[in-house]
């Protein structure tokens, strides 16, 4: 009924025991369609164990090529890989852990103008973008295209996670309706970042893909979940779609796609 | 007043609401999120959301890094 190779029941042996997942849940795994935007901090660890887990198809967006400074967090790239594009970099390591995966690479940088077309075919958008333009876009385009979009962003040492599941829950502006002004908000270039972190919440992305996948537990669609690694602290505060959201909201006013880069400013 | 903001106890002169403790702590823009009792307030209800003595105050910023 699963339709599994020999080699497919050992390499996911450890799953299909789990009776919350099975055999049913690891064709649910193989039969996914995951769009990973960015191959960078959050990109890596998501996609690498999402790969391992058995997600059988998996977009991977980046423009950027892979720089020595990446290497303190970006573990799906290497230092023999430095100058690479990070799709295709990221494509080697996941071709090298799981032949399963069906891995397609997009080298463009997110814009009104292509992200439809990205986010089409594709169920689940990880969001491990690196600037706030990009996550606006993102979750615009997941409300209008009625996407799921497990969403993570990391800064210095602290960590945020939740789900924005549309018509389901709240979105990311019924959070911050807005982007900071440019220069406000450093970026991780700027401010710096705990390489682990960007493992933890990565990976919490992950798992959060996987449940959806699988309908299983409990997901953080409203509920934003905040890791503080220097005190070692996990809060979750629960977070309710805004009737008055510009975008999600009952008379929303956002009905078309926004470019913030020319006035946010972080990139 | 007496509140918890991040933690922290405070006292604050306004006894009102969300706006109110925004103000008097000097906290602007639209790239925060404010938790009373963690519970996020929408934005749209900051003028009328009252805070009470004790109530536990969270203030987020949005975070971009990847």
């Amino acid at each position: 009924m699963t339709d599994f190779t020999d080699e497919q029941i050992e390499r996911y042996s450890r799953h299909i025991i789990l009776p919350e997942v099975g055999g049913v849940g690891q064709r649910k795994m193989l039969d996914a369609r995951v769009l990973m935007i960015g191959a960078g901090g959050l990109g890596s660890p998501a996609a690498y164990y999402l790969a391992a887990a058995g997600i059988g198809h998996l977009g991977i967006v980046d423009f950027d090529t892979v720089d020595l400074s990446n290497l303190q967090r970006q573990i799906i790239h290497s230092t023999e890989r430095i100058g690479m594009l990070k799709t295709e970099s990221a494509k080697k390591t996941i071709a090298a852990l799981n032949p399963d995966v069906n891995v397609t690479t997009y080298n463009e940088r997110i814009s009104s103008q292509n992200i439809k077309e990205l986010f089409e075919g594709y169920d689940y958008i990880v969001d491990g973008s690196d600037n706030f333009a990009t996550r606006f876009l993102i979750n615009d385009a997941c409300v209008l295209m009625n996407k799921i979009n497990i969403h993570g962003s990391i800064f210095r040492f602290e960590g945020q996670a939740t789900v924005f599941h549309p018509k389901n829950g709240p979105c990311y502006r019924c959070l911050y309706p807005e982007p900071p002004p440019p220069g406000l908000v450093p970026n991780c270039q700027e401010g710096g970042v705990l390489g682990v972190l960007a493992g933890i919440i990565g990976n919490i992305q992950a798992v959060e893909t996987l449940k959806l996948v699988l309908g299983i537990g409990e997901s953080l669609s409203g509920k934003l979940l905040i890791y503080d690694a220097l005190n070692t602290e996990f809060r979750k505060l629960k977070l309710k779609r805004d009737v008055n959201c510009p975008v999600c909201g009952d008379n929303p006013t956002i009905k078309e796609l926004i470019d913030y880069e020319e006035f946010c400013g972080t990139a | 007043m007496q509140l918890v903001i991040n933690g922290q106890e405070k006292d604050l002169q306004s006894s009102g609401t969300v706006t109110q403790m925004l103000k008097e702590l000097d906290i602007t823009g639209s790239h925060i999120a404010v938790a009373l009792n963690f519970q996020v307030v929408p934005r749209s209800s900051y003028d009328q959301t009252p805070l009470n003595e004790g109530d536990k105050i969270e203030i987020v910023h949005a975070v971009g890094g990847g």
